[in-house]
């Protein structure tokens, strides 16, 4: 059992899952990018403008889940010290933060023909921001700090103090009056967007996904390499 | 169960977000009326403090048969269905902007039911739909 976890068992694992995801990826992303663009309906009132939601929301969802991620293996982290979790969230990082700032940036591409403005301060933007502030801090820990146990323990900490904010940037649509519009997609209830637009809008979050598989995957293994030249044999 | 150094860990942890939790919670409160990002027609006639030479953004629906176009100036009415304020705009509006949709006027306010726009901002509502099934809403609703 606890072969698996020998780096050598995981680098062909890795190897595996990576050349795999690699042969299939660019065909899927193919697919989902043509349904996007070409083949799902403009909107009834915005036009084809519609088309960055399905960049922006699964954008959204990849920056809000992997901080998710981080955090509640920052808290496994900081109570049991496993070496393992601190590669994974390291990996994880990057991928979120540049998804997050991808939302940003194509969400005021389409804030500035539907509302008129790139940029307003309402509760949705602003924690969207603090989301990749926390982002940049649990990097920026990881990178400044020299000393290793250290930089674990901050930058869990500031994992789990982001933890807080994923909450407000969900309801802050509900809770307060913001530009932002509520979500589309609900889980319990019915949708308020249509069935032959939700359908490209996942295809594009499994495409991403696949994407973010496929970074994760190769900062891991950089992560491992790193150990294993220091002479460790296991995590 | 656990390891004593896993358990002290956990239980400082937990004491640790909670007062975060609790302080973020008390800041939310404090700040609460500054995140709002409009006022409804409504607050604005309930707020007894109303600092007329502030800036401050009004939102609401454009009422529907209000939207006014005179040569330079763009006279409607947002309303929030209890209570009703005029605007008056100069200037270039959004695509989104049209009636009985959402919109936040950003100016100053000249009296409790008039206000003067320097910027307006379409809110877009969270349907999705193809313009044929709009069409087809549209008939059914005939």
């Amino acid at each position: 059992m606890l072969n698996f976890f020998y780096n050598s068992n995981i680098f062909i694992w890795i190897e595996k899952l990576l050349s795999f995801i690699n042969s299939i990826f660019f065909a899927l992303l193919l697919v989902g990018l043509s349904f996007a663009l070409i083949f799902s309906p403009p909107d009834y009132l915005q036009g084809d403008s519609v088309r960055i939601m399905y960049v922006h929301v699964p954008a959204a969802w990849i920056g809000l889940a992997s901080f998710t991620l981080i955090a509640i293996l920052s808290i496994f982290n900081f109570i049991f010290k496993i070496k393992n979790l601190k590669l994974i969230t390291k990996s994880i990082a990057p991928i979120g933060l540049i998804f997050t700032c991808i939302a940003i940036v194509t969400g005021s591409i389409w804030g500035r023909p539907t509302w008129g403005t790139f940029w307003a301060w309402d509760a949705r933007i602003t924690s969207m921001l603090v989301l990749a502030l926390f982002y940049v801090i649990f990097i920026a820990v990881h990178k400044l700090v020299s000393e290793e146990d250290n930089a674990n323990k901050i930058s869990s900490i500031v994992a789990i103090t982001g933890l807080i904010n994923i909450p407000i940037i969900k309801y802050s649509v509900l809770w307060w009056n913001t530009l932002h519009q509520p979500a589309s997609i609900k889980i319990t209830g019915s949708s308020t967007i249509h069935s032959s637009m939700l359908t490209p809008l996942l295809l594009m979050f499994f495409v991403l996904l696949m994407y973010c598989a496929l970074i994760f995957l190769m900062k891991y293994k950089t992560e491992i390499i790193r150990i294993k030249k220091k002479n460790l044999k296991r995590l | 169960m656990l390891p004593k150094k896993a358990k002290k860990r956990a239980s400082l942890l937990a004491v640790f977000f909670l007062v975060s939790i609790i302080c973020v919670f008390l800041i939310l409160n404090a700040l609460n009326k500054n995140i709002l990002y409009f006022k409804t027609p409504t607050d604005i006639r309930v707020s007894q403090d109303i600092d007329f030479n502030k800036k401050i953004r009004v939102g609401g629906m454009v009422k529907k048969n209000t939207l006014n176009i005179k040569d330079q100036e763009i006279l409607f009415i947002i309303t929030d269905l209890k209570n009703e304020i005029k605007v008056s705009f100069k200037g270039t509006i959004p695509n989104l902007f049209s009636e009985g949709k959402g919109v936040v006027a950003e100016g100053k306010l000249q009296d409790k039911k008039f206000f003067i726009a320097d910027r307006i901002l379409a809110k877009h509502d969270e349907n999705y739909m193809p313009p044929e099934l709009q069409n087809i809403m549209k008939d059914n609703a005939k």
